[in-house]
């Protein structure tokens, strides 16, 4: 299992692209009348990954998830599952499994038979079913209501047995829509992990859909974030935190500073701050994350810090860390992030921050859509 | 809402809502519970008090053949009526739920025409298609008329149950395996169970009881209603009192049954405002 988890996790940043997409969107687009819900999305998936479709509501996320399922069909574009041409096949063909929003247990069926209906619809021998069945629900860890039905189970309990309903068929990807929104915040982030760790046990590809970025930051190997039905960025957490492609990806993922600049002779100006910087002439965005800022120390002159002094306005204690926001002149304000522990030692007036310029990172503008 | 609460509280202290609602109960069971009662009296249908205590009529009326024989007619044709109807309304359902064609607002319209429709009409209609195609008028001409008037209600209670179901079951279906055939009766079916059993009591009971469309229809073979019907003009006697009185036993069994089902299949479900639901389904 150790090496099998180093491979799907700590190296899907690289071989994400090189290796043979178990998954392959290409230049889907969906609309229904006259509303566009999708353009253009093409997006790869690799054996073994666990990818979250991250978006707001209307973002069009469940819809792709539905394209792939099989549940509406593309505009345009294609779904290919290896050489298989996904999009034409029935949602009944598809080896690709569904764990539904409201998990859609059936309610005239015991949690056994719901767990069984995959392998019974298509015929599978009593022997093999009874045992198939039997070590799903113990996965999961419901082998003790086997014989309740649906409405007699809690909300969490559900959501396991809807896992093993789909899992119990051992599809080449599994879809999971919003599977954890019902739940309340403590069972959410237990079960946060531990579909985690079942998704790394089963070493299937699991295609994950939520609104919660938090929640797609700790499970995801990529992100696909996506904003009015198209694809702002694919990354890794890491990658799309700490190199945002656009402002949308900056301020959706974490909680940043879009400094709007003005590119002259290579220096980036935004009074009173100003830096040296490679992007092209003209005006541009930086994103600048409050945590990348600290309370000045020691001397002037290190390389590459920009220094900017400033009075605090605002603070906001988070507990580990506290918010304050510093009015640095010129109309800009500064959200900088500090240990909680410092924050006595913060004086309340005049500070003096300072960044490396490095961590200002350029972004694109994310042009309103209808 | 705690408006209509409140509301209720005031009105449920007014001495007159007691009266209305006791004259209003009264007018509608009074006569039944009367009609029961004598046919347990030994003076025929007149006389007030009853007297002379008797079970004579119910002996009478079990050893009355042709009263027996017209029950098994309309058995048979209650029972044929079921499959006819639930044989073409719950398809009718189904197309009116999950499919666009053109004109389904019209489909629609005539599939509840006969709910609206005059019996009368309905009968005159079909006795002047049987005489034209020269059919002989029988048991079945009957079924046939009964069978194709409760299409509609067949239909409409379907319809409210498919409004209710939640899709998301047959995409897990689909999605795990299921065919659309297979989604259908594994699927579909049981969780259609309580509108389709609540519709084959309905259009049982509706056809029992039918007279307009059968009085039309009707061959050398009496149905129940017909043949009650036929002896009132001979004059009355309490035999027909005692087999109201077991069609009334029958009716409230039946009742108990579907109403005991639906709690049973949905126990946090309010039962008297399902019925309502049912009832407005009608009027779609």
């Amino acid at each position: 299992m150790g090496t099998k988890l180093e491979s799907g996790v700590v190296g899907s940043e690289e071989e994400a692209g090189s290796r043979a997409p178990l998954l392959s969107i290409r230049s889907v687009a969906k609309s229904f009348g006259r509303n566009i819900v999708l353009r253009n999305i093409s997006l790869d998936v690799s054996e073994g990954e666990f990818l979250t479709i991250l978006g707001e509501s209307g973002s069009g996320k469940t819809t792709l998830l539905r394209i792939i399922a099989g549940f509406e069909s593309a505009s345009a574009g294609e779904v290919w599952m290896g050489n298989e041409r996904l999009d034409r096949q029935p949602p009944y063909q598809r080896r690709v499994n569904t764990v539904f929003q409201n998990y859609a247990l059936f309610p005239h069926l015991t949690v056994e038979e719901n767990v069984a209906y995959g392998l019974r619809v298509s015929k599978r021998p009593d022997a093999e079913v009874l045992t198939r069945v039997s070590e799903a629900l113990s996965k999961v860890k419901m082998s003790a209501h086997a014989k309740s039905k649906p409405a007699k189970i809690s909300g969490g309990q559900q959501q396991r047995v809807a896992l093993a309903r789909a899992l119990v068929n051992r599809p080449r990807l599994l879809l999971l829509d919003e599977p954890l929104s019902a739940l309340d915040a403590n069972l959410r982030r237990q079960m946060q992990v531990e579909l985690k760790s079942l998704q790394r046990e089963v070493g299937i590809s699991f295609i994950f859909v939520t609104h919660d970025q938090e929640e797609a930051m700790v499970m995801s190997d990529r992100i696909a974030l996506l904003r009015s039905g198209e694809l702002e960025q694919v990354a890794t957490p890491r990658e799309i935190y700490g190199r945002p492609a656009t402002a949308y990806a900056a301020q959706f993922i974490g909680h940043t500073n879009l400094l709007k600049c003005e590119v002259k002779d290579g220096i980036a100006r935004c009074l009173p701050l100003m830096w040296i910087t490679k992007v092209p002439e003209g005006p541009a965005l930086f994103s600048l994350r409050p945590e990348n800022i600290r309370l000045a120390t020691g001397n002037v002159g290190i390389v590459g810090t920009v220094r900017v002094r400033g009075r605090v306005c605002q603070q906001a204690f988070h507990g580990a860390t506290e918010l304050i926001r510093v009015e640095c002149g010129n109309g800009l304000v500064l959200a900088v992030r500090i240990a909680g522990r410092d924050a006595e030692a913060a004086p309340m007036g005049e500070i003096e921050l300072e960044f490396s310029s490095s961590d200002a990172v350029p972004v694109r503008e994310s042009p309103d859509r209808i | 809402m705690e408006l209509l609460v409140k509301e209720n509280n005031t009105l449920s202290n007014s001495p007159w809502l007691l009266l209305h609602a006791s004259a209003v109960f009264a007018f509608l069971y009074l006569p039944i519970a009367v009609l029961i009662l004598y046919s347990f009296n030994g003076e025929g249908v007149g006389g007030f008090p009853p007297r002379h205590l008797t079970l004579g009529w119910y002996r009478i009326l079990f050893a009355d053949g042709p009263i027996w024989d017209s029950v098994l007619n309309s058995l048979q044709v209650a029972a044929a009526a079921v499959v006819i109807a639930l044989g073409f309304g719950v398809p009718a359902a189904l197309a009116l739920d999950r499919t666009q064609f053109f004109g389904k607002a019209l489909f629609r319209r005539l599939v509840l025409l006969p709910l609206i429709l005059p019996g009368i009409i309905t009968g005159l209609s079909l006795l002047m298609l049987f005489n034209v195609s020269g059919t002989k008028l029988s048991l079945l001409t009957i079924i046939l008329g009964h069978g194709t008037a409760l299409i509609s209600v067949a239909t409409t209670e379907v319809f409210a149950g498919l409004q209710k179901l939640d899709r998301a079951q047959e995409e897990a279906s689909l999605d795990l395996g299921a065919n659309y055939w297979q989604t259908f009766w594994r699927i579909t079916v049981p969780n259609l169970k309580l509108p389709i059993v609540g519709a084959a009591l309905l259009i049982f009971t509706l056809s029992m009881d039918e007279i307009a469309v059968s009085f039309f229809l009707i061959g050398r073979d009496n149905t129940l209603p017909l043949e009650i019907w036929g002896r009132l003009r001979r004059g009355i006697t309490p035999e027909i009192n005692a087999v109201s009185t077991i069609i009334f036993l029958f009716s409230l069994v039946a009742i108990v049954l579907w109403y005991r089902l639906r709690v049973r299949s949905e126990p946090d479900v309010d039962v008297g405002s399902e019925i309502v639901q049912t009832a407005e389904g009608h009027t779609i």
